[in-house]
């Protein structure tokens, strides 16, 4: 998640690492730099402006810390600002009435469906009784599409019948919820245009008739500078509660988050991060925040690790992070571990400096082949690498059915993570020493 | 490009070229000195467009290349030289089709999630079909819940055949049935409908990948197109999904949909120029005959003229 944009801004503030102090010049091109890096993750054109005179603004001038890299001081100040412009803490659903109506609304393709029944899920999770209503009698087999994803999971879906119009199913499927006792209604929408009048118009009745509680926007993380004009479009139709962040699974840079926040003022609230229907978070500016900074968001992999794993195990899975002490042994053990926190990759996106490894392929065949040449290694050679000579490297490769090659390549991919990831352990000690509180969250 | 995509794209781009316009009169205006407040509205007009950072500063390169030494030509003169440059950038002819001289031409449709794949190919099979070809659909999603029954009812609506399995099958084993029923049943078209997937995911590139190989044992030289569908209101990361699913499957052109909206569709200049893939067609509209061949000079036409 926010490869790109972190790419960018490491390599800015490897650039101005080397300087003493911040001065106007050093600072201008950088300032520059996390222009451009912002308008190339499609962060809306008049957000980055006004986002770049507060940076600058709070920059210039300011002394140089003792023990700081300047470019550390720009990144603290960067990374504050992107808090600050994303919101500050995480929000969870408002569903104070029963039944609680959750609107659904959105771009076509944004990924509504998918995430009413993600929704669906989290919601039975916090024991609540939730029935997903398709609303969306436009598209072709939209209808069926919620009914046999519901099914899949088990959850209940209203079934409308010969109705065809969204107003009265939604208006229905409120009462057909009381009279079965479900606490909440999930209301699917049809995709619409954030210019087509009279379906904007349809959506207007809906929440005058319903009065839902969380109106949510469900935008796809790849939306461009038009980000702006569908969410200023859906909020000033219908004032709406909060957004949901799709597909942000991907490499895009995710601008699109932050020019919805800033234009509308409303949060993300969450945010949709992979295939399977688990895979709906929370949104934490201050860990996305750092992710766009390349700091990696150990956080959240601390969090799925205790879903996967228990406590005792996650807790030196983070030990082992924040030491870098990583040997092959461990490798193989959190190869095992991690892939019950679901894909490798969505797993390697939030380790420091790991989503920079273009070079591993991250194919879970493989990850057989890695397991394979790991287990045919002594105890010995796996804490130590060093060991494997020539001969050594043979003897793996027969006796994991792999070549010398391949061996080769894992233990020079595996050098190249363990570096580093020693280079991100000193970069953050280096944040911790500056005292802020948001590294920490 | 027919009457109707042409009007919609210029009034979909009539606010962007309004804009230029009334940057590019100050060109003029000034004396000596370039107007620096004027490039920037310029260069926040073209980004705004999702242009991305390096097509425009192309194009503001462009701007100040002529304030120096071709001044004289007039504001007549500056838009000119702006459309040959996107001109110059998206290639002067429109790419049609490629067709097999021994049929059925096969086409992959491929794209990430939610781009409007299947809308697409509904259309598609309604125009060859309306230029009187025999087309058949095959249903590869069998991965999103449904996406079978939608392309079964698009297709009833277009009045073309289509081959499915139930939902959770082998989308390379349907491929399979599909090309050996379009073969027997002497189709023209065999156009062959994808999960939509990220780039980024190793496997499912894997799976499209396995799709285009049994198609390609089958009839030697197909699939003829493999089309990327992009999604107008996606930014920069359209550039990264057709990098990626060139990289996979060699694509043959490229299809804008869901142009109608406020979305520029910028992004095509920057595809164009990087990674030269022709754009084949826009999609304008939720009927089944909104789908136009794109037109490069209408396209630069509809940015700059007034």
């Amino acid at each position: 998640m926010f490869e790109s944009l972190s790419g960018r801004l490491q390599s800015v503030f490897r650039k101005i690492a080397g300087y003493g102090r911040l001065s106007e010049s050093n600072i201008a091109e950088a300032v520059r730099e996390v222009r451009l890096a912002l308008l190339e993750a499609d962060v809306n054109y008049k957000v980055v402006k006004d986002f770049i005179e507060k940076v600058k603004e709070q920059a210039i001038g300011q002394e140089t810390l003792r023990g700081v890299l300047p470019g550390q001081q720009l990144i603290k100040i960067v990374h504050e600002e992107l808090v600050n412009l994303m919101g500050v803490s995480a929000r969870e659903l408002d569903l104070s009435s029963s039944p609680a109506v959750i609107m659904l609304v959105g771009l076509q393709g944004s990924g509504k469906t998918t995430t009413a029944a993600k929704l669906a899920r989290r919601i039975k999770k916090k024991g609540r009784q939730p029935l997903l209503v398709p609303c969306d009698t436009k598209r072709a087999a939209a209808l069926e599409q919620l009914v046999s994803l519901g099914r899949q999971l088990g959850e209940a879906v209203y079934e409308p019948g010969s109705d065809r119009d969204a107003v009265s199913i939604a208006a229905r499927s409120v009462v057909f919820a009381e009279d079965h006792s479900l606490d909440t209604v999930i209301l699917d929408t049809a995709g619409r245009l954030h210019i087509d009048e009279e379906l904007m118009e349809e959506l207007r009745a809906m929440k005058s008739r319903l009065s839902p509680r969380e109106i949510l926007l469900v935008a796809d993380a790849m939306t461009g500078q038009d980000a702006v004009n569908i969410a200023s479009a859906f909020d000033k139709a219908l004032d709406i509660t909060g957004a949901i962040l799709t597909k942000l699974d991907g490499d895009t840079r995710g601008g699109a988050a932050l020019s919805i926040k800033a234009v509308t003022g409303k949060p993300i609230k969450l945010v949709g991060i992979g295939e399977k229907i688990d895979d709906l978070e929370l949104f934490h500016p201050d860990r996305m925040a750092s992710r766009i900074l390349g700091m990696g968001d150990v956080v959240t992999l601390v969090e799925k690790a205790q879903e996967a794993i228990d406590q005792e195990e996650a807790e030196r899975l983070e030990q082992k992070m924040r030491k870098h002490g990583l040997d092959l042994e461990d490798y193989l053990n959190q190869l095992h571990s991690l892939r019950k926190m679901g894909s490798l990759e969505s797993v390697l996106n939030m380790m420091p400096g790991l989503n920079q490894l273009k070079g591993v392929s991250l194919g879970e065949k493989e990850l057989k082949r890695v397991e394979a040449m790991i287990q045919s290694m002594t105890p010995g050679e796996r804490r130590n690498p060093h060991l494997l000579d020539g001969s050594r490297r043979k003897r793996v490769a027969r006796g994991s059915g792999t070549s010398v090659q391949e061996i080769n390549r894992l233990l020079k991919g595996f050098e190249q993570a363990r570096k580093m990831m020693k280079r991100m352990g000193k970069f953050q000690k280096g944040m911790m020493k500056m005292g802020g509180s948001a590294w920490q969250s | 490009m027919g009457k109707g995509i042409f009007g919609r794209l210029r009034r979909g781009l009539k606010k962007t070229r309004e804009r230029i316009a009334s940057s590019l009169a100050r060109v003029f205006t000034g004396r000596g000195r370039i107007d620096e407040e004027m490039l920037e509205e310029l260069e926040a007009t073209f980004l705004q467009a999702d242009m991305g950072v390096k097509v425009t500063a192309r194009l503001i390169d462009c701007v100040r290349e002529f304030h120096k030494s071709e001044k004289g030509l007039g504001r007549e003169g500056l838009i000119e030289r702006l459309e040959g440059e996107v001109a110059s950038v998206l290639g002067s002819n429109s790419a049609s089709l490629n067709v097999s001289c021994s049929p059925p031409t096969v086409i992959l449709v491929v794209g990430v999630n939610g781009t409007g794949k299947t809308t697409t190919i509904a259309k598609l099979a309604k125009m060859l079909q309306d230029e009187g070809k025999k087309v058949l659909l095959a249903a590869c999603d069998t991965f999103r819940a449904a996406a079978i029954d939608q392309l079964s009812i698009l297709a009833e609506q277009a009045g073309v055949s289509i081959v499915r399995h139930k939902h959770g099958a082998d989308a390379a084993a349907v491929a399979y049935d599909a090309v050996e029923a379009a073969l027997a049943r002497g189709m023209d078209y065999l156009i062959v409908d994808t999960a939509g997937r990220l780039h980024t995911k190793v496997n499912l590139m894997e799976e499209v990948k396995k799709v285009q190989r049994v198609i390609a044992k089958k009839i030697p030289g197909a699939p003829h197109e493999v089309l990327l569908v992009l999604d107008a209101t996606t930014g920069q990361n359209a550039l990264q999904q057709a990098k990626m699913f060139h990289e996979a499957l060699g694509l043959t052109g490229i299809v804008m949909a869901k142009l109608d909206g406020t979305a520029k569709g910028g992004i095509l200049l920057a595809i164009k120029q990087e990674l030269d893939i022709p754009i084949k067609f826009v999609g304008v509209g939720e009927g089944l005959d909104d789908l136009e061949p794109f037109v490069p000079s209408d396209f630069a036409g509809a940015l700059f003229e007034s």
